[in-house]
Formats: structure tokens, C-alpha cells, sequence
């Protein structure tokens, strides 16, 4: 399992004078079992480049090829993508809609064409999967639950259809930190066990370089880098140039660094920051 | 210093639904916030602090207990439209509270709806508009704005009514890293110039730089005090679902190894002058 | 996409039009309404067309703008053609099949899908060179003698006003929503009629949901902003009637008069 890029571009209102590229010769590869970080500023590409591995946006030109199968040619079917490929939008809760949040999550299934039994097991499977408890919560309305647990039915929504490649555009957006943190866990659980790609944009520096393998940077419809958390945010100035940040405590190593003192400025999380600081000071003592 | 709002044993009930009990959503606070001040209150989701925030603007009146704002008790109905123009409300979701098609025509809705006469409207709205920095925008239609820009003009029309307060109901939470910071440092300004400021949020890094944090928890206040002292108790931060600041939980870790850093180490500036000092 | 519909926006540019008393272009357009329905002949919908595209040129709004503006109206347009051309009696042009396209009907069909094109383009314009709440204002103020006899005029007014604040805003819903089911699975082309009708519940029930949102967040924002009816509420910017809009108004009485005399004298 893995996606090809190949020279995707996609132009907005062409022809017209609000002709704009959303999208210029991207060019990429993701391979098996890879969590991949998409960072960019708002307008950047990003859900542009989303819609068009979900199928939901036509290529203009260049090749998406999923799974060995080139998703772009003419004749594939959409239902075909979506077996493979699972979107899960900005404010996935705004999505919800039946009477019953066992029917919501299985609205997709459904539509994949799976028999009764397997969409019965599916949809207990995903709740499962992002903890909510599908005898106590099955049965009710999805408009009842708390931000948090609505997201994350909507996000079982997606699981159900055990998708190969799970897309998450800002999956945790507006949360709180507590509903925040279950969001997290829940992607690392899915993939933990189903072992698919997960394709995560997010103005979460730290979330994106705590739960990536490689990290892509988009700006103005170009894909500018690509490289391990680590690769990207050692280039802090790069970033900075089109409005992008290293996590806060990447941040922190560096002020610390610009003010004349040799520390190390690689830590992406607060356990390897602490490290490093401790080291730091330890070997100051050591040495007075 | 003088107090601009002052709340007395506070409780608010939501009103019984069918099948369901009666909601307590404040559960007995008494608080005072000065003239000027900037207070931060936090909390998670349900726990009261939205609810907290239309009650000081008199959008919801206590089940018990009292609040008034300069004097006057919100529940008063002869003074509600006072209390209004006196706490200006600005809500979470930036596109939700814009009425008008024109960005100008929003921020002079208030000032209309208090009758205030024409050429003094339009006084208010250049100087607000140009207060959020947004004076450009001023014929642009709400819907082609981003967020962050939405949510300055839902302050501008909050100050085109000379609040002497503005309430921030978690103004932050649906806007991308330019918007945020952008709101955030507007809202500094403006606590700056002189208003009041009490700022609803999840993000740790805007409450550590208000001059006060509230901690809500389930319709309680947790803690209270400057963010050194609050951010002082992580433990009880976390447990009441909470996050505490990057600086704070590093130097909260660097502690139990023995490194001795003083509480009021709160912000990254803080911890990175902590680290300078060792050269 | 559903956000190119431009019907009912404003377009943001200075003109002569866009200055006029939103009280005196409504007047106008009611007249160029009742105007189109009055002519009846080629020199009247010339004279129609000609006095619409002048106030187009004066409005500097971009005919393309304009034009996509008829987009979602097509559909109605050749409705009205369709039906015109083949249920009209009169002399053969010509026939196909049990259909037969007659010179009344060809006529009728012409005149009938101009008129609704240029009304809907006066209508349009309206709305182009009017910011919706002086829309409102001049709406409230027009129809306020009604306002004595019990009728809601500023509710009404304010209701038309926050309508259309928010058709952008749940246009770009709905788009959402819609790619958001088909990223689920959902098939809103293929089936019958009634599996058709069926698919649109998962795009309809979050659209409402949405909609009841926005409706309770902004009832709260207007409370908080002192919003309580129309009752001494001021206005930002007053309506008084200039030269200008002398000027505009008598040459649309001008018009309408020469298309009553068309009508009269033939």
C-alpha cells in the first residue's frame, strides 16, 4: 500500500480573473503504514490537496496513484476511492445526521455496499475504536452527546469504512485540551491497528511532529519540503518566512540558543526538552 | 483600586428540560474584578465558564445570587441595556455574530441599536475599525474575510460602544495561528488602552498573560490568583482536564530531578531567562 | 460550484447608482417590473433593453458578473421557452413530430424569455449597487405607513437583512456538507426519483442543524449588542434625496411613460 503523487496541479476559476493555482505540480510519495504531518498557513493548498486524494476534486492534470491504481484515469469508481481512501473534514460533527448514533456511523459502510452483519461490526468495531461505548450511547441521538464525543463519532464514521489511507483535516480543532488529548490517542489507536496511512493537517506544531514520520510543507500550492519532524523543524527560519512555527518548546531551544548559550535545539516534546535542559544545567554545575 | 464587576454567591440553574434535571451550571461563586484588569478564565468544556461569561453581560440572569456590573444588577430590567453597553460580549464562532453584509454597517449596529446619533456612529466605527486595524476592510463583505479578520470586526463592534469592559468567549478557539495571534495581541491593546478584560480560552499561552487566572470546575472556582501562583498547583490543573503551560510543565518535570526553579517561572520568556542565567 | 451564484450579492464599487436613495431605485425597479409586463412589441423591449444596459454600463458592475448571475434561472428560462414555443397557436414555422413551433408561439417565447431576463437583470442590479441593509433601510422606510396599521415593517426589513448577510455563509455549508457525505459514500446522482430525494436527508438535517446554530449565536450576539426592535434605534447613515436621485427618478418616470404611450398609440 502507498500513494504517487505525479505533477498534480489544479487551477481555481479558470479562465476567470480570480484565476488562482491552488494547487502547482505537487510531487510526492507516501509509503505503507507512514503518518504523515501536511503543515501549511490557511490557503496554503492543503484542503485542496485533501479533496483531490478522496476523489472529491478532479485533477486538472498530473496522476494520483493509490494502491498501484490511478485514481485520476477516467472510468474508476468512486466508490472504489472511497474504500481506500477515508476524508475526515474540519468539524467532522457538523456532518452527523441520523436519529440513532450507531445509524450515523453506519452511513458509510452502508454506502460502501457491506452486508447487514458486516456494517453491524464494523460500526461496533469504530466506536469501540474511539471509545465510546456502543451500549450506552448506540441507541441515542449523536445530538446529544458533548463536542468531544461528537467529533469522535463522526471520526468512527470514517473508521468504519476502514479506509487504507485516513485523511484528518484538523481533527481537533476548537477541542479543549482534555477532548484535545482523546483525539490524539484515537488516531494513534487506529493506526496502531489497522496499520494504514494516516494523512494529518494540523496548525498543531507539536501534534504534528509528536505523531508524524515525515512532515510536508505546503505554501502558495507548492509543496516546499518534505522531510522527518526533525529535518523540518531544524529549518525555524525557513518556516518563519511563510508564517509557520516550530512547536513551542522547539521555539523555547531556540531563544534559549539566540541568546548566546550552545544547547541543542532539536527537542520536539517537552520529555526530550527536559532532557536536554537538565543536561545543560548538570554539566554547568559540573563544571563551577 | 475599584471593582467594575462584582458577583455575589452566584448560582444559575439551565431551566428543567423533559425527562431531565434541573442543569446547575455555577454552583455558588462570589467574585470581584477590578477596573482595568485583565483575567483569564479557564476551563473545559461544560464547565460553566460560557455560562459565566452571558451572565456577566446580562444575557442570563443568576437563579441565585447576585452581579452587578458599575452598580448595576443585571437581572435589573431598567438596566439591562446598560449593563450590555457597559460588558461588550465578543463570541466564539467569528461568521455567528455578524449581522450586517458590510463590515462598517455591522460595527455601527450597536451604536444604532442605543440610538446614538449619525455622525457620532460613524466616528465610533472609523476609530473602531481602525482600532482592530481593519479600516481597509470597511465596504468588504463579512464572508470574504478569514477568520481571524471576522473576529476583529466582531471587536470592533463590541467597541464602537465604549465598553468598559469586553467579555472574550473563547474568541481564539476556531482561528488559525495568524488569527489568533492577531485577536490576541488586539486584545492586549485594548486592555492596554484602559478596558477591561476578561478573556474565556483553552490556549495556556494567552491566560499566562493575563494579570489574573480563574480556574473553573464544574460551576466552581478552582483556583484563583496571579498565573505564578495558580500555575503553581499542575496537579490540580491537570485533574480538572486542564493543560498548564509548556514553561510551567517543564519546569514542574526539571523540579522532581532536583533542579530548583523558582514558581513565577511561568512563560517561555520566563524559563528561557531561568536557562540564561547559567552561562 | 454553488458559491458562483451571484444572484441577490453586492457588488462593492463606486458608481452613480450605487449613490442613489436605495428608497428611489427600489421605486425604480417596481416601475421597470411593471414596464416589462406593459411592452409588448420589438421597439418596447428594445427600448427596455437599452435603458437596463445603460444603467449597467453607469453601474460599472462587470456584465460577466451580471451574467452569472442568470445562471440558476436557466433552468426557468427555458422552462418559459419550451412551454411558449410549442403550446402557442398560430401560423406552422415548423413541426416536429406531434411538436409545432408557431409564429405566435416564437414571438411569445422570445418576448416572454427577454422579460424575464431583464428583470431578473433590474433585479439584479438592485441588489449588485445596494449594500443589503440600505436595501432594508429603504424597504423599512417605504413600507412604513404600514407600520401603522400593525404590519412588523423594521421585523420584516431586519429578517431580509440577515437573510441575505447569511446566504454566502450557509451556500458555503452546504458545500461542506455535501462533500463531506460523498467523502462517506453518499451517491446523490444515481437511483430513482425517491432514492434521490432520500439522499439529499444527510445534507438537509445538517443544514437545518447548522442553520438553528447560526440563528441561536447570533439572536445571543444581537442581544449582547443591545439589540431590542426597531424601537429608538438610529442609523449610521441617514437617507436624503439629492439631485441626483431627482435626476434618476425622472428619467425613469420619463420611460415608463414612453412605454405606457408605446402601448397606447399602437
Amino acid at each position: 500500500m502507498s500513494i504517487q503523487v505525479r505533477n498534480l496541479s489544479h487551477v481555481y476559476n479558470k479562465g476567470l480573473a480570480a484565476e488562482q493555482k491552488a494547487l502547482d505540480n505537487i510531487n510526492f510519495d507516501i509509503y505503507d503504514g507512514e503518518v504523515v504531518g501536511i503543515i501549511g498557513h490557511t490557503g496554503s493548498g492543503k484542503s485542496t490537496l485533501l479533496q483531490h486524494l478522496n476523489g472529491l476534486i478532479k485533477a486538472d492534470c498530473g496522476n494520483i496513484i493509490i494502491d498501484g491504481k490511478d485514481i485520476t484515469k477516467q472510468g474508476i469508481s468512486m466508490r472504489d476511492i472511497r474504500r481506500r481512501v477515508g476524508l475526515v473534514f474540519q468539524y467532522p460533527e457538523y456532518q452527523l445526521f441520523e436519529e440513532t448514533v450507531a445509524k450515523d456511523v453506519a452511513f458509510g459502510p452502508k454506502n460502501l455496499g457491506l452486508s447487514e452483519a458486516e456494517v453491524e461490526s464494523r460500526v461496533r468495531e469504530a466506536l469501540e475504536m474511539v471509545r465510546i461505548d456502543y451500549d450506552e450511547y448506540g441507541q441515542r441521538s449523536p445530538f446529544e452527546l458533548s463536542g468531544g464525543q461528537k467529533r469522535r463519532v463522526a471520526i468512527a464514521g470514517v473508521i468504519a469504512m476502514k479506509p487504507q489511507v485516513l485523511i484528518l483535516d484538523e481533527p481537533t480543532a476548537g477541542l479543549d485540551p482534555g477532548a484535545h488529548k482523546d483525539i490524539l490517542n484515537l488516531i494513534k489507536d487506529v493506526h496502531e491497528r489497522q496499520n494504514n496511512i494516516i494523512i494529518l493537517v494540523s496548525h498543531n506544531m507539536e501534534d504534528v511532529a509528536n505523531l508524524s514520520d515525515k512532515v510536508m510543507v505546503m505554501d502558495r500550492g507548492k509543496l516546499i519540503m518534505v522531510g522527518t519532524p526533525q529535518e523540518i523543524f531544524s529549518r525555524r527560519d525557513r518556516l518563519e518566512a511563510i508564517a509557520l512555527n516550530v512547536p513551542p518548546v522547539t521555539e523555547m531551544m531556540y531563544e534559549v540558543k539566540e541568546r548566546g548559550i550552545e544547547i541543542d535545539t532539536s527537542p520536539l516534546n517537552i520529555k526530550s526538552a527536559e532532557d536536554v535542559i537538565y543536561n545543560y544545567l548538570k554539566r554547568i554545575e559540573m563544571n563551577r | 483600586m475599584e471593582n467594575i464587576i462584582r458577583i455575589e454567591n452566584l448560582i444559575f440553574d439551565y431551566p428543567r428540560e423533559e425527562g431531565k434535571d434541573v442543569l446547575r451550571a455555577i454552583k455558588g461563586i462570589s467574585l470581584d474584578i477590578e477596573k482595568g484588569s485583565f483575567t483569564a478564565v479557564i476551563g473545559r468544556n461544560g464547565s460553566g465558564k460560557s455560562t459565566l461569561a452571558k451572565l456577566l453581560n446580562g444575557l442570563y440572569v443568576p437563579t441565585e445570587g447576585v452581579i452587578y456590573v458599575e452598580n448595576w444588577d443585571t437581572a435589573d430590567d431598567n438596566h439591562v441595556w446598560d449593563v450590555r453597553q457597559t460588558a461588550g460580549m465578543v463570541f466564539q464562532n467569528p461568521d455567528n455574530q455578524l449581522v450586517s453584509s458590510i463590515v462598517e454597517d455591522d460595527v455601527a449596529f450597536g451604536p444604532e441599536n442605543i440610538g446614538t446619533a449619525p455622525d457620532e456612529i460613524r466616528t465610533r466605527v472609523n476609530k473602531a475599525l481602525n482600532d482592530v486595524r481593519m479600516g481597509e476592510y470597511r465596504l468588504k463583505a463579512p464572508h470574504m474575510l478569514s477568520g481571524g479578520q471576522k473576529q476583529r470586526v466582531a471587536i470592533a463592534g463590541v467597541l464602537a460602544m465604549k465598553p468598559k469592559c469586553i467579555i472574550f468567549d473563547e474568541p481564539t478557539a476556531m482561528l488559525d495561528p495568524k488569527g489568533r495571534h492577531d485577536v490576541l495581541r488586539i486584545i492586549k491593546n485594548l486592555n492596554a488602552e484602559g478596558i477591561t478584560t476578561i478573556l474565556i480560552t483553552h490556549f495556556m499561552d494567552e491566560a499566562v498573560q493575563a494579570d489574573r487566572v480563574l480556574i473553573i470546575n464544574d460551576g466552581e472556582i478552582i483556583l484563583d490568583g496571579n498565573p505564578a501562583e495558580v500555575f503553581s498547583h499542575a496537579d490540580e490543573i491537570k485533574d480538572a482536564g486542564l493543560d498548564v503551560p509548556v514553561a510551567v510543565e517543564l519546569a514542574v518535570r526539571l523540579r522532581k530531578r532536583g533542579i530548583k526553579i523558582p514558581d513565577d517561572v511561568i512563560t517561555v520568556e520566563d524559563m528561557v531567562d531561568f536557562i540564561c542565567q547559567y552561562k | 460550484m454553488i458559491r458562483d451564484i451571484t444572484l441577490g450579492q453586492y457588488y462593492s464599487v463606486d458608481s452613480p447608482i450605487h449613490r442613489r436613495d436605495p428608497r428611489i431605485k427600489i421605486l425604480s425597479v417596481v416601475m421597470y417590473i411593471a414596464a416589462l409586463f406593459i411592452v409588448e412589441n420589438f421597439i418596447g423591449f428594445v427600448m427596455a433593453a437599452a435603458a437596463l444596459g445603460l444603467a449597467v454600463a453607469v453601474s460599472k458592475v462587470p456584465i460577466g458578473f451580471i451574467m452569472r448571475g442568470l445562471k440558476p434561472i436557466i433552468f426557468i428560462l427555458i422552462f418559459t421557452f419550451s412551454i411558449n414555443i410549442f403550446m402557442i397557436n398560430g401560423r406552422v414555422l415548423w413541426k416536429l413530430g406531434f411538436l409545432e413551433v408557431t409564429d405566435n408561439g416564437l414571438y411569445t417565447a422570445a418576448f416572454m424569455s427577454v422579460r424575464l431576463i431583464l428583470l431578473i437583470i433590474g433585479t439584479s442590479l438592485l441588489t449588485f449597487t445596494t449594500t443589503p441593509i440600505k436595501l432594508t433601510d429603504g424597504m423599512e422606510r417605504l413600507l412604513y405607513p404600514l407600520s401603522k396599521i400593525g404590519v412588523p415593517t423594521h421585523e420584516i426589513a431586519m429578517m431580509m437583512s440577515i437573510s441575505l448577510r447569511f446566504i454566502p455563509t450557509l451556500m458555503e455549508e452546504t458545500d461542506k456538507i455535501i462533500k463531506a457525505q460523498q467523502a462517506r459514500g453518499a451517491d446523490f446522482e444515481s437511483g430513482n426519483l425517491i432514492a434521490r430525494a432520500k439522499s439529499l436527508v444527510p445534507i438537509l438535517v445538517p443544514l437545518f442543524v447548522s442553520a438553528f446554530r447560526i440563528a441561536l449565536d447570533l439572536a445571543m450576539a444581537m442581544e449582547a449588542r443591545c439589540y431590542s426592535g426597531g424601537k429608538n434605534r438610529t442609523r449610521m447613515n441617514g437617507m436624503k434625496i439629492n439631485s441626483g436621485d431627482l435626476i434618476f427618478m425622472a428619467a425613469n418616470i420619463l420611460f415608463f411613460a414612453a412605454t405606457i404611450t408605446l402601448r397606447i398609440w399602437r
